[in-house]
């Protein structure tokens, strides 16, 4: 069973995916390496729309059975939308973890973007990681 | 830390693709590739195997073997009859746990103490240590001795399959030598799920040809083997209390809710009199449920509060595989034990609503009508 890693996203240490999309939204979610080290995800604290973050803040929580991990917003700038279904089927972030996203947040700054790692990168990185 | 201890089992769960993980001095298989939500349903519904050979052992014979179980523990196990097994604790003088126990009495005088594995070393000394004037020798038995669990609704037609003697004469809590597919082993109509099942004991030398003998035996019915997290979510609901968590050296068995183990008139066990004082006077804190109202996993160590003053702690707490529903074990001050109380738990300091719910959140299949 192979960890899968999309090359269309950019990866962060703390094990977010980030998608930009037009308008300068950066679409956030969680690789399939951390919800499979999470295993069975029960409850996803969301942020709120409208709030301004900076990039690297903790600005919700993933949580499984044993453990709960903060999520970080990878970008600076304002959530404008937040993933409603996972507060009642918090399980698809096992199920499809780069197709179910979090939140999305308006980026004041893409070049903030420039930190992440690409998919290439954080496979390397995650086989120096114990799992 | 020093390094972990092994089971004989290690190379069959890693093979299986379990994640393993440190827990009292051992590595233990957490999850296997299923999942825990998986491995808690199938135990609830079927029937899961657990390899918990971490547990220790302590085999107590010698003239004097009786009378110093009533010394060191606070059950009247005169009233056990041969081949009963019970559940107590040992407390300290001042009345707070050393551990808690699985006591057995065996035929020809012996009894077998099965206690928690952080604690081997301590209950073995601190037993030896009240060992004076008795005629009796404890010995551990932990290296030589395999513990397996099958808990389940299934789990006695999984074993039936597996033995000529006929299971419906052990009864619950009371335990038989039985031949399990040839291997001469110690069963025990005990264990720590909220469902029927059995503890097995038996030479570590069988452990992987028990194992697979029992995953085999219960492939048609849903068995599964699981780890460590299904079966801390399995005793949790079924509100049953773990060392470490629930009770340790810092609380006592009348705010754990434990009294009922306690007979008052076998005469003077170790930390009798204080826990009568916390009966008689009531206990500072207790143990309740709570079930959260605000959204939010209360987890161990969180801070319970009313109306933002701090007042008590989590001690386990998680979504309930079988209730679905966030739940948690709390100690709170007595007070703020009536069902319904309104309380709060800081979640990632946010202060988060629950409620005082009854216990136990799940009601074990033993207690059911």
């Amino acid at each position: 069973m192979s960890l899968k890693y999309d090359p269309n996203l950019k990866y962060a240490k703390s094990d977010e995916w980030a998608r930009v999309e037009d308008d300068n939204i950066v679409v956030v979610g969680i690789s399939d390496y951390a919800q499979d080290a999470l295993s069975d995800i029960v409850y996803v604290e969301l942020p709120e729309v409208g709030t301004q973050v900076s990039a690297g803040e903790v600005v919700g929580a993933v949580e499984s059975v044993k453990a709960a991990a903060d999520i970080m917003s990878p970008v600076s700038g304002e959530i404008v939308e937040v993933n409603e279904e996972l507060n009642d089927s918090p399980e698809i972030l096992n199920e499809d973890p780069y197709g179910a996203w979090i939140f999305k947040v308006k980026a004041s700054d893409l070049s903030e973007l420039d930190a992440l790692m690409t998919a290439e990168e954080y496979e390397a990185y995650n086989a120096t990681r114990e799992h | 830390m020093s390094e972990l201890k092994r089971t004989a089992l290690y190379d069959v769960h890693v093979a299986m693709g379990a994640r393993m993980v440190p827990f009292a001095g051992w590595e233990m298989p957490v999850q296997y590739p299923t999942g825990p939500m998986a491995e808690h349903h199938a135990v609830r519904n079927a029937a899961g195997l657990f390899d918990i050979d971490h547990m220790g052992q302590l085999k107590l014979v010698g003239p004097d073997a009786e009378a110093f179980l009533q010394y060191v523990q606070p059950r009247d196990v005169s009233q056990m009859k041969v081949w009963d097994a019970e559940y107590s604790y040992l407390c300290y003088e001042d009345g707070t746990f050393v551990d808690d126990i699985f006591i057995y009495r065996l035929p020809d005088d012996e009894w077998m103490i099965v206690v928690n594995a952080a604690n081997r070393e301590k209950d073995l000394f601190w037993l030896d240590t009240h060992m004076v004037g008795f005629d009796a020798d404890l010995i551990d038995i932990s290296d030589p001795t395999y513990m397996l669990a099958l808990q389940g609704p299934k789990a006695q037609a999984i074993l039936q399959k597996l033995t000529d003697y006929d299971l419906d004469q052990v009864a619950f809590h009371t335990a038989a030598r039985i031949q399990v597919g040839g291997v001469d082993t110690l069963i025990g109509a005990t264990g720590y799920t909220g469902e029927y099942g059995y503890e097995f004991f038996f030479p570590e030398e069988k452990a992987i040809a028990m194992w697979e003998m029992l995953l085999d035996a219960g492939k048609e019915d849903g068995l599964l083997a699981c780890g460590l997290a299904a079966r801390d979510s399995l005793r949790f609901e079924a509100c049953l209390p773990l060392y470490g968590h629930e009770i340790h050296a810092e609380v006592e068995p009348i705010g754990a809710r434990l009294g009922w183990v306690c007979d008052w008139d076998k005469g003077p066990w170790i930390g009798r009199n204080a826990v009568l004082k916390t009966k008689l006077e009531k206990p500072k804190m207790l143990l309740v449920g709570l079930e959260m109202v605000d959204r939010g996993v209360p987890r161990e160590h969180y801070e319970v509060a009313k109306d933002g003053k701090v007042i008590g702690w989590v001690t386990t707490g998680m979504k309930s595989p079988t209730l679905n529903k966030f739940l948690a074990l709390a100690y709170v001050p007595r007070g703020y034990n009536k069902f319904g109380t309104e309380l709060e738990v800081i979640i990632r300091g946010k202060p988060k609503k629950a409620v005082v719910v009854k216990r136990p959140f799940y009601i074990p299949a033993y207690r059911r009508k």
